[in-house]
């Protein structure tokens, strides 16, 4: 029988033939942490009894939460993973690196590949092939320790994208349409695949944003073939020899399938207070925001500043709007830096945020006041995501936010593109 | 045989509901992180849950963050079991490492206050208000096994591997 992604990654990790509904025992390639799971991961590992990590290279730690830290609390947090990665060796990203997921993409993940992290957002390395899942800080823990992990294979839902995007439409519309269309829990336990020649067509950074928000219809992973596209994005990172085409077969047994047309795709919003909650730009135009946000491991590439800048070089942000820049990594940022895009933004009057989480998930930086709304690039729009229970969170594209932070209310990108 | 009273909430409780990240300095203060369980869900819940009470919600319970200090938490007010019609993965697989029952179960036929009977091991549940009986979904055997000895740390102590 057919192997779907998921299935094959699996089945060549474990060595042994295993289905959905098998449950599989395989060597984890990496685990990782962030600064608010991580602390729990250092206690759980010390209080299991292990005393050393079954493999330093293959465990890494990121300081991308609360970075830098606004409170003593979560500096001494900071203080007890920088002496874990001492006493360990094991990888550590510190304050200004940038966000675990970006990281990981950039330096760390190969096709084929296990990988854990103690961050629902995981999922993202699934871009490369990766079979890359978010776990709770005492299965991470487990895995740094063991070095495996126990995994059930999912069924998958396969997501056929065919066709050009309009002007205007970019990953991330196509990503919340399809979580508008099967639901906030549509693949709860399940992979997500994706294939057809929008896939084929698109560049790691878009496939990064897909494989992102996978878990935001409950996916345990979001995958995409390992193709052309992922050989030269690991050529450009120096890892051009960890590259493995990994494909699902012909016959691949699918739970169900679902075939988008991406031409029809229009920008795409979630409204507060659940991802799924979507709807056309279009349709809810007028929306006034007070805040926009472009950053995130979602939407914080070079890729997303470039469009962000073309949209407002040489403009004004509305001025009641503060439009916040975060970019994913240091390294995203010294690029974004060089090609200008950053210029263009501050001129335009954005703030640049540090490399990191930033303003996301309500730890520092960009909190919102009671009954204000954001308009964000990030991929989580729930009660109280940003810091304040009394706020609201609008989730779309780049270029819908730099639009909408021109006019000051919510607006079709295209209108200015 | 658990007993005990029901909290009821609606679908989609995100870990921002149980957890929110605005109090993410005090993850490495479990005692204090624990008297705001919930609290963006019902600001009363933590100060009227008593021991052995149910957590009982309706679709996708704990989606979002992976943070397994929201079933840690939920453990901690005293809760015995959650109860719900569905629960996101991360934070399914986060309890029953952390030792505390997830039950899926039609929980439209349980009401706010309710009392409730349930048997974890043929996974039973009475309630004990209005009478209904309900039966939970099959949990994996290697999460039984791992929720027998209190969590996934003492299983690892005990067996010093992951054994499926």
């Amino acid at each position: 029988m057919g192997k779907t992604l998921a299935e094959n990654i699996l089945s060549s990790k474990s060595g042994t033939d295993v289905h959905a509904g098998d449950i599989a025992v395989v060597p984890v390639d990496l685990a990782f942490v962030q600064d608010t799971t991580g602390p729990l991961t250092v206690r759980q590992f010390q209080a299991s009894g292990l005393k050393k990590v079954s493999d330093p290279g293959k465990v890494a730690l990121f300081l991308d939460h609360a970075a830098p830290s606004p409170r003593s609390e979560l500096s001494n947090d900071h203080m007890l993973l920088r002496s874990f990665a001492a006493e360990q060796k094991c990888m550590i990203f510190d304050v200004g690196e940038g966000i675990s997921h970006q990281i990981v993409a950039e330096r760390l993940a190969d096709p084929g590949q296990i990988i854990i992290g103690a961050d629902s957002h995981s999922v993202t390395a699934g871009a490369l092939g990766a079979f890359a899942t978010g776990m709770g800080s005492t299965d991470v823990a487990m895995g740094m320790g063991l070095g495996k992990t126990w995994l059930r294979v999912p069924e998958t839902i396969r997501v056929n994208v065919n066709g050009e995007f309009q002007k205007g439409v970019f990953a991330k519309d196509l990503i919340l349409h399809v979580i508008g269309k099967i639901g906030a829990d549509g693949a709860t336990y399940k992979s997500i695949e994706f294939g057809g020649d929008t896939i084929d067509n698109m560049t790691i950074s878009g496939r990064l944003t897909i494989a992102n928000m996978a878990v935001e219809a409950g996916a345990k992973v979001g995958l995409f073939p390992s193709d052309r596209t992922t050989r030269r994005y690991l050529l450009s990172r120096g890892r051009g020899q960890h590259y493995k085409s990994i494909q699902p077969d012909p016959d691949a047994k699918y739970e169900s399938v679902i075939s988008i047309d991406a031409s029809e795709l229009e920008p795409t919003v979630s409204q507060p207070h659940t991802v799924d909650n979507v709807a056309t730009a279009g349709k809810i135009k007028g929306k006034k925001i007070s805040q926009v946000f472009i950053g995130t491991c979602t939407n914080g590439r070079v890729e997303d500043f470039e469009v962000a800048a073309s949209i407002l070089r040489h403009k004004k942000v509305h001025p009641g709007v503060r439009l916040l820049i975060g970019p994913a990594s240091r390294e995203v940022l010294l690029d974004s830096m060089k090609a200008r895009f950053i210029q263009a933004l501050v001129e335009a009057g954005g703030t640049v945020l540090p490399p990191g989480c930033a303003a996301c998930l309500g730890v520092h930086q960009g909190v919102l006041g009671d009954g204000e709304a954001c308009l964000s690039t990030a991929n989580r729009n729930f009660k109280g995501r940003m810091g304040n229970p009394e706020s609201f969170i609008y989730l779309a594209s780049p270029a819908t936010a730099a639009a909408s932070a021109l006019a000051g209310e919510i607006v079709d990108p295209r209108e200015v593109m | 045989m658990l007993r005990g009273r029901v909290f009821k909430f609606g679908n989609d409780i995100s870990t921002d509901l149980i957890v929110p990240g605005r109090l993410a300095h005090l993850r490495s203060n479990l005692p204090e992180l624990a008297k705001h369980v919930l609290e963006d869900a019902d600001p009363t819940f933590a100060s009227r849950v008593k021991p052995g009470d149910f957590v009982v919600g309706g679709s996708n319970f704990g989606l979002g963050s992976s943070r397994e200090h929201a079933p840690l938490v939920i453990k901690m007010a005293g809760v015995s079991a959650v109860l719900a019609k569905s629960a996101a993965r991360i934070f399914f697989r986060n309890a029953i490492n952390q030792g505390l029952p997830v039950l899926i179960c039609d929980t439209d036929k349980i009401s706010d206050g309710d009392e409730l009977e349930v048997d974890l091991a043929t996974g039973q549940i009475k309630d004990l208000t209005n009478g209904a009986e309900l039966t939970s979904g099959k949990i994996p055997p290697v999460m039984l096994r791992i929720l027998a000895e209190g969590g996934l740390i003492p299983y690892v102590q005990k067996y010093g591997d992951i054994k499926v």
